[in-house]
């Protein structure tokens, strides 16, 4: 101790210093920074049945070895090239259906019928991680809505999404036959890799933009409007005024007339 | 009278003999009725109106939905304005509604969702109120349907017709400034857009933004602002050309179709008292249980779902209330190259059509069409036997022609959430109807203007040669015939009481001196006009038709209605007579 003391005054304590707290900064930073979290352990073999797995299913679109392929007619391509994707890009696509594509439509759509399991999706995904490095799958946490700030996330939600996704994430139609689609019943970790991965017409939130606890903030605010139901009654859908003014014209209008029609030809 | 002439004798001579004096229950009503009636002399006005006969038709109830709606928004509204705050003053939400506690706000937004939230029944108010202003105008729009395809804006009504005109206007001025209130991001966004609707406006457009707004959007002045337009003023009017409105029907007498015993001077109905008074009654009963049935079922104007206004973001499937749907719908749909600049100022003609000249437009060609008619038909007579629509064929196909259009820009407002639900391309949908608000009026108008002339058609062949009732006949003699069953007087009354027309021929006339005129410009535009109107009619079976097509008949059919006049009285039943 004394001897530490003693050298407190060393000229190279300064230096030493600066490197412990450096060292320290950094170790915190790794610690709490959001880490491309790999869900569960990836081994060469999951990489490599999941190569053969994508030559099998995707390869038609995104190329043999996801390099990307041409239609062969003008500048259209069948699929593009899926390298620095990640795994979270091949987890959102193929957990909720969109991938592999049926038919080339404006967008692809998602899809309640699954044809692949959680292990061959985790196996091609650690395939597509191989190929260069890119966003990777969020841990329970990350998505976890009752950790979120579903205020804040709304306020977020308006500002990021709602000119797409319709403020209470309804769904809106983009240009060309493309769409946002509706928000409701979206699992928790599809919306977070949704934002990290920006699929098709959608941009990309990364962290710069929203960091982790804002999209968990968001995923809370979507999850408190599914929860929250319709204190007003029915929803016609959250769609706004043209439902509502569709059904006062065809409900209402018609139960008065039918009504005035009634009264009409009853003699008094 | 001058009494001064009499013999003191005779000053009581015209007396009359005294009533016998009222039942006990008669004294009891008729103490406080002549109470009131000794100091106000309304017994006069109430006899009146208690005498006036009501025609019955379903169709002439839209009026009576326009009216109970509107006192159901008036009193649901008085209603809201004990928590409303018309402030845009800043707070910070602590109320019931979780997702939003602690977001920074506007009082009035925040006054809205304490309305809905924790003001016991405040949320079903909220939405009578709002469904009660939506049936309030669809129901005053079919009303004008009605007036416009009886032809009921004829001469004596073509000033109400204007106050109805206006009172369409102002109503959805009303709607209009209502929906904004609230402060909400969907409502913020219409003002956004009103704000800039106002500023095309050539030249003046920013000064008057700055005058509405007092400063620069979107300062703190506009909601207080609208709220009282939105309570005070519009309302104020509203009910004052209403009461003008409905004194002048009372005045002028309701039209009534054509029928057995219904003349053009005469009105056949129910008295008011009590029959028409019981079904009217119950009638706002009905209305007011259908809005509230609607209110407590449906959600209208979730203000909570849209957030806080705040000029940044824009919630998809931003739309205004239907009613300025059209309005919405022509923005959608001019094209963007319409804008150009000229000695500096820039002139959007992408935006100012739509935005500025269209509504009022709108109201001003429905305002002055009983005009435009009375001068192409030359028909100066008045008018109280109601058309049916196909006897005026030109004016129904014009009158479905420019709902078609106002259809196309109503529909166009919902090009997105169209496109979404019906996965269509959204760039298809607005060139479609682009296409459509030029060629589906057209189609539309020869459309009807064909059927209206089949049924016309239609009609003749009934009256000429009765209804065909496919039994066939087998005479003595062997040969065969097809039994048609007979009209009855009123029956066949209804096909043939219509009046005869023929387009107006242009004469070149002789002047005062004498001199060879050729027609004026105006005389010739109006026959075309006119040849318009009435060049295809298809005019009713005149007497003499009849009488021709029943000689050739089988002989078995009795000849009625010699002629016109005495076929008006081929009606049985004349209830009652209004004077
Ligand atoms: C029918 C052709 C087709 C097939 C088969 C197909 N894809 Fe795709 N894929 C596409 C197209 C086209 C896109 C681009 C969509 C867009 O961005 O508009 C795409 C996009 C993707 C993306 C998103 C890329 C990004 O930039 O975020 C991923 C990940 C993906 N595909 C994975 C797969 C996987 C894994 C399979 C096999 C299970 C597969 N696809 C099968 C056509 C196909
Ligand atoms: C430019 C418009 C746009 C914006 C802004 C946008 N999105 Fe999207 N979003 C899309 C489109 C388009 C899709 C459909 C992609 C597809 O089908 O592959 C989509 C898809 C999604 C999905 C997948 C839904 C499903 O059905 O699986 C989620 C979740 C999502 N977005 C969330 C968000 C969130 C959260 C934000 C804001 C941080 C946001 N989006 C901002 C356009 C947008
Ligand atoms: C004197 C009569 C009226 C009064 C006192 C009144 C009062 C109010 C008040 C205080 C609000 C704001 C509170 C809120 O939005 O919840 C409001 C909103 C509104 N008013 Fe009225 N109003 C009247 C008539 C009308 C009429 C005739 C219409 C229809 C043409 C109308 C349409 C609206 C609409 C659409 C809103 C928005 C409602 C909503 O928030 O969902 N109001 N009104």
């Amino acid at each position: 101790m004394n001897a530490l003391a003693a050298r407190r005054r060393h000229p190279a304590a300064i230096a030493v210093l600066l490197l412990i707290g450096l060292f320290l900064m950094g170790a915190a930073y790794s610690a709490v920074a959001p880490r491309p979290a790999e869900a569960g352990v990836v081994s060469q073999d999951d990489v490599s049945e999941g190569k053969q797995l994508f030559q099998a299913n995707c390869a038609s679109c995104h190329g043999l070895n996801a390099e990307g392929r041409k239609t062969g007619s003008g500048d259209a391509i069948a699929g593009p090239t899926l390298a620095g994707v990640g795994a979270a890009a091949v987890d959102f696509q193929m957990s909720t259906g969109r991938m592999p594509m049926r038919a080339p439509t404006a967008q692809a759509p998602r899809s309640d019928t699954i044809k692949f399991s959680e292990e061959d999706i985790a196996k091609i995904s650690a395939y597509v991680a191989s190929l260069a490095p890119g966003p990777a799958i969020p841990s329970e946490e990350m998505v976890d809505p009752t950790k979120g700030d579903p205020a804040k996330g709304g306020e977020l939600f308006r500002v990021n999404c709602a000119m797409c996704h319709n403020s209470s994430g309804a769904g809106g139609a983009l240009t060309r036959g493309k769409y946002a689609p509706s928000l409701m019943d979206v699992a928790p970790k599809d919306i977070y890799m949704a934002m990290e991965t920006g699929p098709q017409s959608m941009p990309v939130f990364n962290d710069t933009n929203l960091d982790s606890t804002a999209k968990r903030d968001i995923i809370a605010f979507l999850k408190s409007v599914e929860e929250g139901g319709n204190p007003g009654g029915l929803s016609l859908g959250r769609l706004g005024p043209v439902t509502e003014g569709m059904f006062a014209w065809i409900f209402g209008l018609g139960l008065l007339v039918g009504i005035a029609v009634w009264l009409g030809k009853k003699a008094a | 009278m001058s009494t001064s002439a009499r013999p003191a004798d005779a000053l009581r001579a015209d007396d009359k003999p005294t009533q016998t004096p009222p039942s006990a229950a008669a004294r009891k009503i008729g103490g406080v009725a002549g109470w009131v009636d000794d100091r106000t002399g309304a017994g006069k006005a109430v006899g009146y109106l208690m005498k006036k006969v009501f025609p019955d038709h379903w169709s002439f109830m839209l009026g009576e939905i326009a009216m109970y709606s509107m006192i159901i928004a008036l009193i649901s509204g008085a209603f809201l304005t004990l928590w409303f705050v018309p402030s845009m003053g800043h707070t910070v939400y602590e109320g019931s509604y979780v997702p939003l506690r602690g977001v920074h706000m506007s009082e009035a937004y925040a006054s809205t969702l304490h309305i809905s939230f924790d003001v016991r029944g405040g949320l079903i108010i909220r939405q009578i109120h709002h469904w009660a202003a939506l049936m309030f105008i669809v129901a005053i729009v079919v009303h004008m349907f009605r007036v416009f395809f009886t032809g009921a804006f004829r001469k004596p009504r073509e000033i109400n017709w204007v106050i109805g005109s206006v009172l369409a206007l102002l109503a959805i001025v009303e709607g209009f400034s209502g929906y904004s209130l609230p402060d909400d991001l969907l409502s913020g966004t219409g003002i956004r857009a009103m704000q800039g609707f106002v500023q095309t406006a050539p030249v003046i457009g920013s000064y008057l933004v700055y005058g509405i707004f007092g400063g620069p959007f979107p300062g703190e002045a506009i909601i207080p602002r609208l709220y009282s337009a939105h309570i005070l003023l519009l309302p104020a009017v509203l009910i004052g050309l209403f009461t003008a409105h409905i004194v002048l029907v009372a005045l002028q007498k309701h039209t009534q179709f054509p029928g057995p015993g219904r003349t053009n001077d005469n009105v056949v109905g129910f008295p008011v008292m009590p029959v028409y008074a019981a079904k009217a009654g119950g009638f706002f009963f009905i209305v007011f249980g259908v809005i509230s049935l609607m209110a407590a079922l449906v959600t209208i104007n979730a203000v909570w779902a849209y957030g806080p206004y705040d000029p940044s973001p824009v919630t998809a499937g931003s739309q205004p209330d239907w009613y300025m749907g059209f309005a919405d719908g022509a923005l959608r749909l001019l094209p963007g190259w319409l804008e150009f600049t000229l000695a500096g100022f820039t002139f959007s003609m992408n935006i100012m059509p739509g935005a500025l000249i269209l509504l009022p437009l709108v109201y001003i060609v429905v305002g002055v069409y009983p005009f435009v008619e009375r001068w192409v038909t030359g028909d100066n007579r008045e008018h109280h036997l109601l058309d049916r629509p196909r006897n005026a064929p030109t004016r129904t196909a014009i009158g479905m022609a420019g709902i078609s259009m106002y259809s196309v820009l109503m529909f166009a407002a919902a090009n997105d959430i169209i496109a979404i639900k019906l996965h269509m391309s959204i760039n298809d949908i607005t060139h479609v109807l682009r296409a459509a608000f030029f060629i589906l009026p057209i189609i539309v108008f020869w459309c009807t203007k064909r059927i209206c002339l089949s049924l016309q058609r239609a009609d003749r062949n009934l009256a000429l040669h009765q209804r065909e009732s496919g039994t066939i006949i087998r005479t003595p003699d062997g040969s065969f015939f097809e039994r048609h069953d007979e009209l009855t007087a009123d029956e066949r009354w209804i096909l043939v009481q219509h009046e005869p027309v023929a387009p107006i021929e242009i004469t070149d006339g002789v002047d005062e001196n004498g001199v060879a005129k050729p027609a004026s410009r105006g005389d010739k535009l109006r026959a075309k006009l006119s040849h318009f109107y009435f060049k295809d009619a298809v005019n009713p079976v005149t007497p003499a038709e009849l009488a021709a097509a029943h000689h050739d008949g089988h002989g078995h059919e009795a000849i009625e209605a010699a002629d016109e006049d005495d076929s008006a009285q081929l009606g049985s039943a004349v209830p009652s007579r209004d004077h």
